[in-house]
């Protein structure tokens, strides 16, 4: 698990607003496909792939709260999900660290269907009003391909925004020195 | 690889944020509107609704040229439909007129009646600052409150028809709840002579364009295209404060068999409940009655 530092906290609490905002402001307005983005999976995956499980759950536990809060929900639902969210991404990065171009793809459809349909259960549970459609599903496919695609640009900028804080992981030293040239313990020998 | 106590130290983490997301959870979904939670989400509306009203003002033109490019397109898909529509409309309107003059009478005792204009529902003027995201809620967030006049139960229209009702206020903002949401419902009518009464709730949650006029007599025969509007009487599970004759959509389709078993038309609702910017809230109704 990263060290928290305190640059570090601050940088993720400014992401957390701008991200809101945007969601609530823009992106909720706008539709495209005939759904609308979530970005807010998208972060907490970012945030999670970047600095761990307790921090990806900390900051999808804050995520949910602020959008719970300003939309006047239930709250608590989204926070739930969302710390689902974090510590997936979390554990999946400290156990498979993917590296690949692609995997803030594939990591952000997973992410925004672990969001879009933990949500729904949880509505469901709590006894929401709202049969089961093929809108239903139509929109939750439509919202998990749309933020699959938006994955790669939230997570570039995310990674943008927070390495600079990161702490050093050895893992990421490790592979800058062999992409940069360096040798291998392997191959030194 | 990782210690113990590393391990140990995330799991009693993620265990706390479990914990509290439930417990959030638990409290909220038990108290009553007036409880501690629900305050501290007035009181974060109350608050931050000037820093959403910049910020939404900020983005509206980058949204708008969002809007215009997606407009666009759909624009060259609606122009066949409406093409269609206006040539249907062209008949409708010489139709029209010959029976207009022979309701002359008529008209004279409806305008004894007085179809009342908005004006003496005390409109004020809001703007859309928060929609919601999901398919699960229905509901946008206007920078008006209290403050203002505006009180819950308050009807919400724009300017081509009615929007929703409003649900929570505070003193400069209010979530407004769409006629297309799950919960929400209007006693209405076909704005026809015949004036067939129904009652407007949404077909399919998350559709903005499909609605259900249920509870229609039998022997009734609405016909697609028709507009309906507000009845202005209030059912027993749906109090409505909305005044009469609030345009609220045209009928789309009228199957005969779904009319004959489950007594239902479909329209479509006239507010694009997807590009709502500027609103107005009727903040004298005829009538105040709870919450929805």
């Amino acid at each position: 698990m990263s060290q928290f530092n305190v640059q570090l906290g601050v940088r993720l609490v400014v992401l957390a607003l701008v991200m809101v905002l945007l969601q609530l402001m823009f992106f909720a307005q706008v539709q495209v496909f005939g759904t609308i983005a979530d970005l807010s999976p998208l972060v907490v995956m970012a945030v999670g792939l970047l600095c761990g499980p307790v921090t990806g759950a900390a900051m999808g536990f804050a995520i949910g709260l602020i959008i719970d809060t300003a939309l006047l929900q239930t709250m608590g639902l989204t926070s739930l999900v969302l710390i689902g969210v974090g510590y997936w991404t979390g554990r999946l990065r400290e156990v498979r660290d993917p590296q690949s171009t692609f995997a803030p793809l594939a990591l952000g459809a997973g992410a925004a269907a672990i969001a879009t349909v933990g949500y729904g259960i949880g509505q469901f549970l709590l006894g929401a009003v709202h049969p089961l459609s093929w809108l239903l599903l139509k929109q939750t496919l439509a919202t998990i391909v749309l933020d699959a695609l938006l994955a790669i640009p939230v997570t570039a900028l995310v990674r943008r925004w927070l390495t600079p804080v990161l702490p050093e992981d050895p893992r990421r030293r490790r592979r800058r020195a062999y992409t940069t040239g360096g040798l291998s313990p392997l191959q030194k020998a | 690889m990782h210690d113990r106590k590393v391990v140990r130290r995330r799991r009693a983490v993620l265990g706390l944020l479990v914990a509290c997301a439930l417990i959030l959870l638990t409290a909220y979904f038990g108290e009553g509107a007036g409880g501690g939670l629900h305050a501290i989400q007035r009181g974060a509306l109350a608050v931050f609704s000037p820093v959403e009203n910049v910020a939404s003002g900020a983005v509206k033109p980058f949204r708008d040229l969002f809007g215009w490019v997606g407009d666009t397109f759909h624009a060259k898909g609606q122009n066949k439909t409406l093409r269609k529509e206006v040539d249907g409309l062209r008949l409708q309107v010489a139709q029209l007129s010959g029976d207009l003059r022979t309701s002359k009478q008529l008209d004279k005792i409806t305008a004894l009646d007085g179809r009342a204009g908005l004006a003496q529902y005390k409109p004020i003027s809001a703007r859309v600052v928060i929609a919601n995201p999901n398919v699960w809620y229905s509901t946008v967030n206007i920078n008006r409150g209290t403050g203002d006049g505006v009180h819950v139960n308050d009807p919400v229209i724009d300017g081509d028809g009615l929007v929703g009702i409003v649900t929570k206020t505070v003193s400069d903002a209010a979530q407004v709840l769409l006629i297309t949401d799950a919960q929400s419902g209007v006693s209405a009518r076909l704005a026809d002579p015949a004036g067939i009464p129904g009652f407007v709730q949404t077909a399919t949650p998350g559709d903005p364009n499909d609605l259900l006029m249920q509870r229609i007599p039998r022997g009734a025969t609405p016909r697609v295209g028709e507009m309906v509007v507000t009845a202005g009487v209030q059912s027993a599970k749906f109090p409505s404060n909305f005044p009469s004759d609030i345009p609220i959509g045209t009928v789309t389709k009228v199957d005969p068999n779904e009319l004959d078993t489950s007594q239902q038309i479909h329209i479509r609702p006239y507010a694009n409940m997807h590009n709502l910017d500027v609103v107005q809230v009727l903040t004298q109704p005829s009538s105040r009655s709870a919450g929805p």
